[in-house]
C-alpha cells in the first residue's frame, strides 16, 4: 500500500482512539482532507525544487507503534545535554516516557501536548496558540490531522525558565519502520524567557521519518533561545516544519546544527508581529555520504523598525547535498527594517553538491538588507600558510573549517552546547584538536 | 645547514628558477636582491615546500638531508620558517589559537608533549614584548584587516615563538615605518644564535644596516649572478641593476 493511502485508513482508525466531538476532531478532519487532495510535496513545486522525498516514502511506515519500549536512561543519556540541569520531555517511538523526563508544572508549564489538547484547563490556552500560525501546507496538515502528542510549554508572563528545556524523540526500532509526527507548542507570554533544545534521534538502523511541527509564539518583549540538535542515523530522516510568531520587543533566536540523517528538511518561518522585533536564525551544517539536508527559511517583516539575521554555514564533502533557500519579506509599511541574510558554503569533495538561493521581497524603501551567499573549496593559500607553521594538512584543513563556522557558533548562549557542538564538529572532522573556540 | 645545488623549478610549465646554488652556514645571515620578479619569493616559497611550484632539477639539502620531496608542514618541524611577503589573512583563527596550535603541532611532529599552558602564556607574552605588540593583536583574527606593518610584525612574533633555524624573510622590511623597522630588526638580531641563519630577501640596503649580512647574492631571472659582502648591496644601491643585467649579456 502506498504511504499515502495507508496514512488516509490510518485516520479512521486514529480517530476511533480519540474524542471526536472535541472542537480539535474538526480541525483534524479539515487537515486530513487537505492532505488528501494535495499529497506528499514533489519536486514540481518551486519550494521542493532540490529536495525529492521518494526515496523516504517508499519505506512501509507504521503510524502507530505498539507502545513504549522500555529504553534505560543509560541508552539515551549521550543525547542529552546531561552535564547541566534542565526539564526534559523525553518521547520513545512518539509516546511518551514517564520515567525518562523530568516536566514540570511548577511556575511554568513543560508537559505533554496530549494533556494539553485533552484536558479543560489548558482549553483556553489551546484555543488561543493550536494550528494559528501552521499553514495550509501538505505536510503540515498532514501533522495536524495526526496531531496528538509532543512537547507544551507555557512560560507565563515575567517567568524566566531557569533550566533550559529539552524536547527529545526517540526511535527504538521496534518496527521495521516508524513514521512519527510529533506536535509541539511552545508560547512564552509576555516578558517570558526560556531556552529549549529539540533533538530527534534514532536508536537503531531501522528507517524513521518524522514529520513534526512547532508552533512557537514570542510574547511582548519575551525572548526565546531555539536549539535543533540534527545528528540522526542515516536512515532517519526529518520534515521539521517550525512557525515562530513573534510580537513587539520580542527576540528569538534558532540555531540549527544539522550533521546527520538522511533527508533533513528545515522548514523554519518567522513572523513579526510588532516593532523593534529581532528574529536570528543561524545554521551549521557538515554533511558527508549521501546526507541531504535543506534549510528553507522564511523571515516576513511586517511591521517598522525590526531586525533579522540569518547566518547559515555548510560544509559538503562526498556525494552530499546542500540547500538554502533563504526568504526574506518587507511589507510596504515596514520601513528600517534591518534583514541581513548569509550564505557561505565549502565543497570538499567536487562530487558534493550545493545550491543556495536567496529570495528577497522589498516592499518598503528604506530599508537596510543585505544578503550574500558564496560556494567555494577551502582556501589554499590559508592551508599551505597553515602548513608552512607545521600545522599537518589534515588538521589545517579541520581549523579553516572550523574557522568557517566559528561565527555561528559566537552567539550560542548554552556552553555545554558549544562544547558538544565543537567536539561533534572535530569528530565530523576527523580530528582532534586541542582548540577552543 | 642549507645547501642547494643546481635547482630548477617552474610554476605552471613556466621555469622561474633556473639553476640555483646556494650554501648557508649555522649562525651565518644571507641576503639576496634583485628584480622584481626575478624568482626571489618563488625561491624562498620552493626552500618552504610550497606546492604550486614543481622542482624540475636539483636538490635542496637541510642538515644533510634531502628535504626537497618533503611537504611544507614536514619543513617546519625540521626548523624552517618563512615570514610570507604577502601573509595571509585567516579570519576566525585569532593569532593565539593560531601559535597555540602551530607551537604544538611542531612538538608533538618532535615527538614531545603540548607545551604547558602558562609556558605558552609566558612565551607569548615574551615575544610579544620583544616586538612591542599590541595585546589586542593576539585576539584578533590571524591577519585579518592587520595593516601591512602588522602583518610583518606578526610574521616576526611567530618567528620569535617557533624559533627556527633557518628563516627566511620575504620583504619584512616592507611596509614597515622607521620605527618598526628598527624593532622588527632588533628582534631578529636577538633571535640570531650561532646555531642558527637567516635569509633575508629585501630590496633596500636600509634592513641591512640593522641585519649585518654576511654574504649578499644577487638574483637574476632566476639565477644567482653575483654574491658578495655588505659592501655588495650598498654597490647596488647605487648603481641599480642594469650594470649586472649588462655583464649577463655579455657573458
Ligand atoms: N603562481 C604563479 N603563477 C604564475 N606565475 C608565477 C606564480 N608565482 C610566481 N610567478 C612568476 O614568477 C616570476 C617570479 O616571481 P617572484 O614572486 O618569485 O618574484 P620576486 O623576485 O619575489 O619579485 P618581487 O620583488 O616583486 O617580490 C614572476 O614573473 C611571477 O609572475
Ligand atoms: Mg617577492
Amino acid at each position: 500500500m502506498k504511504l499515502k493511502d495507508k496514512l488516509m485508513s490510518s485516520y479512521l482508525a486514529f480517530e476511533e482512539q480519540v474524542d471526536i466531538d472535541h472542537d480539535i476532531h474538526q480541525v483534524r478532519d479539515e487537515a486530513i482532507k487537505f492532505f488528501e487532495t494535495t499529497g506528499f510535496p514533489t519536486k514540481k513545486l518551486e519550494a521542493w525544487k532540490y529536495t525529492s522525498l521518494n526515496s523516504i516514502l517508499k519505506e512501509d511506515y507504521s503510524i502507530f507503534p505498539k507502545k513504549e519500549d522500555a529504553i534505560d536512561y543509560k541508552d539515551i543519556k549521550k543525547y542529552l545535554i546531561h552535564d547541566i540541569d534542565t526539564y526534559t520531555i523525553v518521547f520513545v517511538d512518539g509516546i511518551y516516557s514517564s520515567h525518562l523526563s523530568r516536566t514540570t508544572h511548577d511556575k511554568l508549564d513543560a508537559c505533554l501536548m496530549s494533556s494539553a489538547l485533552n484536558k479543560p484547563k489548558y482549553k483556553p490556552v489551546v484555543d488561543k496558540y493550536f494550528n494559528k500560525i501552521a499553514p495550509k501546507e501538505s505536510m503540515v496538515a498532514l501533522n495536524t490531522a495526526f496531531a496528538n502528542e509532543g512537547a507544551y510549554i507555557r512560560i507565563p508572563k515575567n517567568v524566566a525558565a531557569e533550566k533550559p528545556i529539552q524536547i527529545l524523540n526517540f526511535s527504538t526500532g521496534n518496527e521495521s519502520a516508524l513514521m512519527i509526527q510529533p506536535r509541539n507548542l511552545i508560547i512564552a507570554e509576555e516578558g517570558a524567557q526560556v531556552q529549549i533544545i529539540e533533538r530527534h534521534q534514532s536508536l537503531t538502523e531501522n528507517p524513521v521519518l518524522t514529520n513534526s511541527v512547532t508552533e512557537v509564539f514570542v510574547e511582548k518583549n519575551a525572548n526565546v533561545d531555539y536549539y535543533k540538535i540534527q545528528n540522526d542515523k542515516t536512515s532517519a530522516s526529518l520534515i521539521d516544519n517550525t512557525y515562530i510568531k513573534q510580537s513587539r520587543d520580542s527576540v528569538c533566536s534558532m540555531h540549527t546544527f544539522s550533521f546527520g540523517g538522511k533527508i533533513t528538511r528545515n522548514n523554519l518561518n518567522f513572523y513579526q508581529h510588532g516593532e523593534n522585533i529581532n528574529s536570528i536564525l543561524k545554521g551549521v551544517t557538515i554533511l558527508e555520504g549521501k546526507q541531504h539536508v535543506d534549510h528553507n527559511t522564511l523571515v516576513h517583516h511586517t511591521q517598522p523598525n525590526c531586525e533579522s539575521h540569518q547566518d547559515y554555514k555548510g560544509i559538503f564533502s562526498d556525494k552530499s547535498v546542500g540547500v538554502f533557500n533563504g526568504n526574506v519579506y518587507v511589507d510596504r509599511i515596514a520601513q528600517k527594517t534591518d534583514a541581513f541574510q548569509s550564505n557561505n558554503n565549502i565543497i570538499i569533495d567536487d562530487t558534493a553538491t550545493c545550491n543556495s538561493k536567496p529570495q528577497l521581497e522589498i516592499f518598503a524603501d528604506d530599508v537596510k538588507c543585505s544578503h550574500g551567499c558564496t560556494i567555494g573549496q577551502l582556501d589554499n593559500e590559508a592551508l599551505y600558510y597553515l602548513r608552512s607553521r607545521g600545522i599537518p594538512k589534515k588538521e589545517a584543513r579541520a581549523l579553516l573549517m572550523f574557522a568557517f563556522a566559528n561565527n555561528v557558533l559566537d552567539s550560542v548562549k548554552i556552553p555545554e552546547i558549544k562544547k558538544r557542538i565543537t567536539k561533534q564538529i572535530a569528530l565530523k572532522l576527523g580530528v582532534e584538536l586541542g582548540f577552543n573556540l | 645547514m642549507l645547501k642547494i645545488q643546481n635547482l630548477h623549478a617552474s610554476v605552471e610549465g613556466e621555469e622561474i628558477l633556473k639553476g640555483i646554488n646556494l650554501e648557508i652556514n649555522p649562525g651565518e645571515v644571507h641576503a639576496i636582491m634583485g628584480p622584481n620578479g626575478s624568482g626571489k619569493s618563488t625561491l624562498a616559497s620552493v626552500i618552504a615546500g610550497n606546492e604550486d611550484f614543481e622542482v624540475t632539477q636539483g636538490d635542496i639539502i637541510f642538515e644533510k638531508a634531502n628535504i626537497s620531496e618533503l611537504s611544507p608542514e614536514e619543513r617546519a618541524h625540521r626548523g624552517i620558517f618563512l615570514s610570507f611577503q604577502y601573509p595571509v589573512e585567516i579570519p576566525g583563527v585569532s593569532v593565539t589559537n593560531f601559535i597555540k596550535t602551530s607551537i604544538n603541532q611542531v612538538r608533538k611532529a618532535r615527538g614531545e608533549k603540548d607545551m604547558p599552558a602558562n609556558e605558552m602564556l609566558k612565551k607569548i607574552r615574551e615575544k610579544s614584548a620583544l616586538l612591542d605588540m599590541d595585546r589586542k593583536f593576539l585576539s584578533r583574527s590571524l591577519n585579518e584587516g592587520f595593516s601591512g606593518g602588522e602583518k610583518k610584525r606578526n610574521e616576526i612574533f611567530q618567528m620569535a615563538m617557533l624559533e627556527p633555524k633557518l628563516a627566511i624573510l620575504d620583504e619584512t622590511d616592507s611596509g614597515l615605518d622607521i620605527d618598526a623597522l628598527r624593532i622588527v630588526s632588533d628582534g631578529v638580531n636577538r633571535l640570531k644564535t650561532k646555531d642558527n641563519a637567516t635569509l633575508v630577501i629585501t630590496h633596500y640596503q636600509r634592513l641591512l644596516d640593522y641585519v649585518v649580512p654576511d654574504v649578499v647574492h644577487v638574483l637574476l631571472d632566476g639565477k644567482i649572478v653575483k654574491s658578495g659582502d655588505k659592501e655588495l648591496a650598498k654597490e647596488l644601491e647605487e648603481r641599480g641593476y642594469d650594470w649586472l643585467k649588462a655583464e649577463q649579456v655579455n657573458a
